[in-house]
Parts: C-alpha cells; structure tokens; sequence
C-alpha cells in the first residue's frame, strides 16, 4: 500500500462524502479510499504485500477450483443482508460446492460517482465481517469508477479459489437413476426477501434473505462419508433451474415430491401474491444434493445435524429419461412437468 | 396459508376425481372448454388432467388477455415508445408478445424505447405523476377484471390534472368472445369442435356477475358452471357440469359463490361505463374481427386517449401462416397438433401468443405437460 498518509492529507469522509471519478483514477484519491477503506476493513498478510496481485503459497495435493461471480442485486441493502456479504458468500458457495475448501478471495469493485462513502463502507465492514467468519480472506482487489448514471451505485466482482481435496469428485454428470434428491432447506428466501424490499410489500415479519457462506455444511455433509454425485447452490433460476442442468448433464430424469418442499409460509404466501413458483425463486444459503440411494438417510442426517441445514428435506428422486424431464407430482395428485425458467422472474437479485 | 391450502387439498382432489368417476357415463364423452386461462394454467400446473376420466376432455379457450391480442396492437404500443418517444407501462407477460419485423416489446426496450414493466395501473400514474416531463402511455390490456383499475387510473389522472398521461385502450369483453365461438362453424354447424359446456370465469364474473351467462345456457343450450381459479374449484365445476350434461340440463350454476353473485359488482360496471364504450369492432388473434367485443374511450376523457393523442393508427397484421394459435384458441385444435410447437415456437421463442402468457394453451402444456406427449 503507499503511505500517502505520512504528509498532511485530510482523512475520507466517510460519513458525508460521496464516491468521485478521483476514486477511480489513480491517483493520491485513491490510494486513500484503498488504504483507509478497503485495505482496513480486508487487511490480511497477502493484502498488506501491496503488489499488484497476491502471492500465494501453492497448496499441497489436491486440484485447485477457481469461481468468479459479480454481484449487481437492487436493493443494495435487504432484510439479511447486503450486497457485501453476499458478494462473499456467492463465490464461496460456489468453491465450496466443488467440494473444495475454499482459501482465498479477490474482489472488484464497480462504483458510481456520487455513491455515499458512508454506504460504501458498510457494504465494505459486511464483506470483511462476512469474510472473516468464513475464514477465507480478501487477498486482491481492484476500484473503477464510472460516471453518474452509467452504473447503479456500487457492482462487485469476486473471484475465489480453493483447493479439493483427494478423494472428492463432485460434478453435475454424476447423478443416476435410484439416486436421491435432497435440499438443505426452505426455498426462496433470497428472492422473496429483495422482491418484497424492491415492491414495498411491507409484511409484519420481513422475509428475510438466507444469504450464508455453506462450506462448513458442505465439510460436514462429505465428512458423513455418504455417496453424493452432486453438489449445487440453487441461486438464480432457483431449485428448479438447478436440477434442470444436472439432468440435462447427467442425461437422467427426475421426479419431485411437491408436498415435501420446505417453504417458508411468509415466503409461500409472498409468492401467491406476486404470481411467482418458490421452486424458480433465487436461494443464496441453500444446497441442492445428489446422494447415493443408500445414503440419503446419513446425508440428511448430516445436513439436519449443522445450523445450516437444519430443515434439510430429502424431496425427490433420480430415475431414466431420454428426455431428461424434471417433473413434479403435485400436492393436488396429479403430475407436471418443472421446466427451464423462461425469460427472467425476477430482475437484478444477486 | 389459510383459504389458499384448502382449495388444494390432495385428500379433497382424491375425492372428487372418484366423484367425477362415478358421475360420468363410461359410455358417452364430455367436452369442456375452460374459457379463462387462470383455470388452462390450474388444471396444468397442478395437473388436474391426472385426476380426470378419460372420456372428459377439457379444452382450452381464448380467456388469456396477452394471446388474443392482436400483433397490430403490440405494434401499435411499439410505435408509441419507439416513433412518439413516450414512456409505455405495461403487464409483464405482454412485453414478449410477438409483433411485426421480429420485434416485441422486450426487443423494443433493448432498442432503447422506455418500456416499463408494472403490475397495475397506478404504478403507470404515479410513473406519470413523478415525471412531468416525459409522456406515459397505458398499454390496457386485459378482459373485464383489469378494466375497472384502468378506469380508476383516468379518473384519477382527470382529477389531478395530469397531462402527461394517456392509455391505448385494448380492453376486451368476455361475453362477446363466447358468442363468437358458440357461433362458429366449427361448433354450429360442423360439431368439428364438440362443447358440452363451459366452465365460466372465476376474476371476471366477479366483476360482470353470472347473469351475462344466462342467455349462453338458455339460447345455445350449454351448462355453464362459474369456478374459481384453485385446482379444487375446477374439479368441482367439471362435476358440476357432468351432472348438467348427464340431467340434460343447461343452466348457469355458480361454483364460485364465495366471491361472484348474480350481479356482479355493480360500482364497478358503471365506473366502466363511465369511462368507456362499446367499439364497433376490434379485431381478436384467432377469433378475427368480433363485433362489439372491445372497449375504447369515451370522448369526455378523450385528453386521456393515447389514439386520439399520438399519431399511431390500428393497421391489422397477418399471423405466421403456419401458426395454429387461431384454431387453438377456438378449440379446434390442440397445441400439440401445430407443426411449429415445440420446435420452432417455445417459450423461449414464441412464435404464437399462447405460446407466451403462461396461461397460453401452448404455454402451459409446453412448460407442464409436453411429457405426455412422450410416452
């Protein structure tokens, strides 16, 4: 980092100040808004080398996962979180649902001239906090900023790496005919939680997003030593989106159990409202599993057993389909098919 | 969630299809057409077909708002944001409507017309109350349940003064498109579309009541049965009619008895009359040109007419030749039976209209039901 800070320089002010095309242009301006914001909420020993990039010991065995995810959700602020920690948690999931420990972080930031400093930084303390509790640092970074009006106050990019250990394969081709299908919790808290923020809804109890870092729940789920072929985090497009690309993947068919998908009632009752399926509704703290039949009950189990999947539900199952259809047998008893999302549900969550 | 579960009941489904079993005569069939497209997306979202006999086929009519309109009124709506520069609101479903020279409203947007998504007419009022500046335009669509809020929204705007607002006017009526049908060749004369009765609107009789529906019973001697838009209210209509049929009686009955009367909500029907009247004729995507079957403007409220105030006039456009929407939507054919289903019209590229709105026939047995077809 410089040390622009030794002469006389005026501290940022964060709680009035507004984000300008300085920030972004390399200048004494910006290697402030680094040092005193992002480098001190983020700091960590690869951080602070103050190169271009990290240095970064090279694990040993195992295979490295790379992800990247940007981050453009409207609000920026919603009941359960941010788009800071949500920044986080999104590359983390999907590290993590490689099977991989995840290790390190990048993170760029997209600003808008004449965001508030004082928004910046809270988005920023809720990435560091958000980083820190999942132990997987911020170790690179990059701020661009672009004009009024050409950008929604604050986009963030990150990447994440993380290392898979020997022994674990996890991919979307994996599943089979007999295998079982469960989900780690309710559906469609995410989604609903910025659609009621963003149409003003206002319930008595906000629905709250599930946005959370899962590869402790990942660790303990493989760490139950049962059989499982798949692992995702159903984000945008939702369980149904999900399990749509790991048939067409795994070229199976699958068949749901409408009565067993856990969904919130606030969520439920959200949805009826707005016209919107839970199933197609974005999730950020929720896995969708592919396990062995032998092993559904110890992977459910294992997710029940973990803070974080402590609804987990065990909701259909794999069987042999030339047309790779996921469908449903619906709680009314009758059967139909849970199909791609067409167009979009919702717009701009994560 | 309470009064929405129970319409959904799986226990109460198993019932009522054994019911249905046992009402309906092994040796006759009974054709239905369910007019609304609320009740085509219940019956297959929550498969009610599983739960029916064979011998009673449900047929699906034209009540989706999005796929009776015409592609000379998406072209319209088109022109108004693109040529006039004005700022079009709009229902969701209506953006990915086909319209002519490979655009849509969603195309449009992309061009950089200000099309905006809203979810009622209010929105588009306060859009125009927060923009003075720029024009907003309507884009009314809809049968007689989202005509009412229309009606509010130009009271409302000739109450605040506002100039900057207008509504292109493409309200359509129920009554009149069942006539249509019930006159067709194809029912009247060639019996190529068989109809034993009609399951009536759920949202829309809220609004007109179930007296309109008397004449249909009395005059063409077909049971009309009025039913909500949950899977258990049409189930208890199918029954409902099978009895009618089965009695040889053709009377209205009233399912939905929770939310429509006789009636109908009367403030309602005269803030509409108020507000609109009868056009001549207005031209339907498969129906053709229906007379008295649309509403426009009356001229008191002319200032709010966004035909009278831009310069976009109704040019009528050719469907793709090859598509079936027409015949589908007069019952007459099947989604399955029209060569571009599934291969070059999908939801993700509709060529038709019921292949858009997710109450569209083709719609909802694509995205529902199209397994069948495989097995």
């Amino acid at each position: 980092m410089s040390e622009v800070k030794r002469g006389y320089v005026r501290p940022l002010d964060v709680r009035h100040g507004r984000v300008d095309l300085t920030h972004g242009a390399g200048g004494r301006a910006m290697a402030q808004l680094i040092e005193e914001l992002f480098a001190a909420a983020f700091d960590n020993e690869f951080l602070r080398q103050g190169n271009d990039g990290a240095l970064l010991p090279v694990p040993d065995g195992g295979r490295l996962v790379m992800a990247a995810d940007a981050h453009v959700v409207s609000p920026l602020f919603f009941p359960g979180g941010d788009i800071g920690c949500l920044s986080v948690h999104g590359t983390i999931n999907d590290v993590a649902v490689m099977g991989a420990k995840p290790l390190w972080l990048s993170a760029s930031f997209i600003l808008e001239e004449g965001f508030p400093l004082a928004d910046l930084a809270r988005i920023v303390d809720s990435m560091a906090a958000a980083a820190k509790d999942a132990g997987v640092p911020i170790v690179t970074g990059d701020t661009k900023v672009v004009e009024q009006g050409k950008g929604d106050g604050v986009f963030i990019a990150t990447t994440g790496v993380g290392v898979v250990p020997a022994g674990v394969d996890l991919a979307g081709d994996r599943a089979r005919p007999g295998d079982k299908i469960l989900v780690s919790g309710t559906l469609g808290d995410h989604g609903m939680a910025i659609m009621a923020e963003r149409e003003s809804l206002g319930f008595s109890a906000p629905i709250r997003s599930d946005t959370a870092a899962l590869h402790g729940l990942v660790e303990a789920l493989l760490a139950s030593g049962a059989e499982v072929r798949a692992l995702r985090d159903p984000t945008r497009g939702g369980l149904a989106t999900t399990l749509n690309e790991i048939a067409r993947q795994s070229k199976v068919g699958m068949m749901l159990e409408e009565k067993a998908l856990p969904v919130n009632p606030e969520v439920a009752a959200a949805c009826e409202f707005l016209g919107l399926d839970p199933l197609y509704v974005a999730n950020e703290g929720k896995l969708a599993v592919i396990v062995a039949p032998a092993d559904a009950e110890r992977a459910l189990a294992a997710l029940r057993a973990h803070p974080l999947g402590a609804r987990a539900a065990l909701v259909g199952s794999v069987h042999a389909d030339p047309q790779h259809f996921v469908q449903m047998t619906t709680a009314f008893g009758g059967r139909r098919i849970v199909d791609w999302l067409t167009g979009e549900q919702l717009p701009r969550i994560c | 969630m309470k009064y929405i579960d129970e319409f959904r009941d799986g226990d109460l489904a198993a019932g009522l299809s054994a019911a249905i079993r046992q009402a309906a005569d092994p040796g006759r069939r009974y054709h239905f057409m369910e007019f609304c497209g609320g009740h085509t997306h219940a019956i297959s979202r929550y498969g009610v077909s599983d739960l029916l006999p064979d011998g009673v086929r449900m047929i699906h009519g034209p009540g989706c708002p999005v796929c009776v309109l015409p592609v000379g009124r998406v072209d319209m709506a088109i022109r108004l944001a693109l040529d006039c520069g004005v700022t079009l609101c709009t229902y969701g479903d209506t953006l990915r409507v086909p319209a002519s020279d490979g655009l849509s409203l969603m195309k449009a947007k992309a061009r950089g017309g200000d099309i905006r998504m809203v979810y009622s007419s209010a929105d588009a009022l306060k859009i125009a109350q927060t923009n003075p500046a720029k024009q907003v335009v309507f884009f009314a669509i809809g049968f007689e349940t989202t005509t009412p809020p229309t009606a509010v929204a130009i009271k409302q705007a000739q109450a605040l003064g506002l100039a900057n607002f207008s509504v292109l006017c493409c309200h359509v009526l129920t009554p009149s498109a069942i006539s249509n049908i019930l006159e067709s060749p194809e029912v009247r004369q060639w019996g190529t579309v068989p109809l034993d009765g009609f399951i009536g609107p759920a949202h829309v009789s809220t609004i007109i009541g179930s007296r309109p529906y008397e004449f249909f019973a009395e005059e063409y001697r077909k049971p009309v049965v009025i039913a909500g838009f949950e899977p258990l209210d049409v189930m208890q209509a199918i029954l409902m009619l099978i009895r009618q049929v089965n009695a040889g009686r053709a009377v209205v009955e009233n399912e939905f008895s929770r939310a429509v009367t006789r009636d109908g909500n009367v403030k309602a029907q005269n803030l509409v009359a108020e507000v609109f009247e009868l056009r001549r004729q207005f031209e339907w995507r498969g129906l053709n040109v229906v007379p008295y079957s649309g509403l426009r403007i009356r001229r008191e409220f002319a200032g709010f007419d966004a035909e009278r105030r831009f310069p976009v006039d109704y040019v009528p456009v050719a469907d793709n030749r090859a598509c079936e929407c027409g015949a589908i939507l007069r019952g007459v054919r099947k989604p399955q039976d029209c060569k571009l289903f599934g291969t070059v019209c999908t939801p993700e590229n509709p060529v038709g209209s019921c292949m858009v709105s997710s109450e569209g026939a083709c719609a909802a047995h694509y995205t529902y039901g199209r397994y069948r077809d495989f097995q």
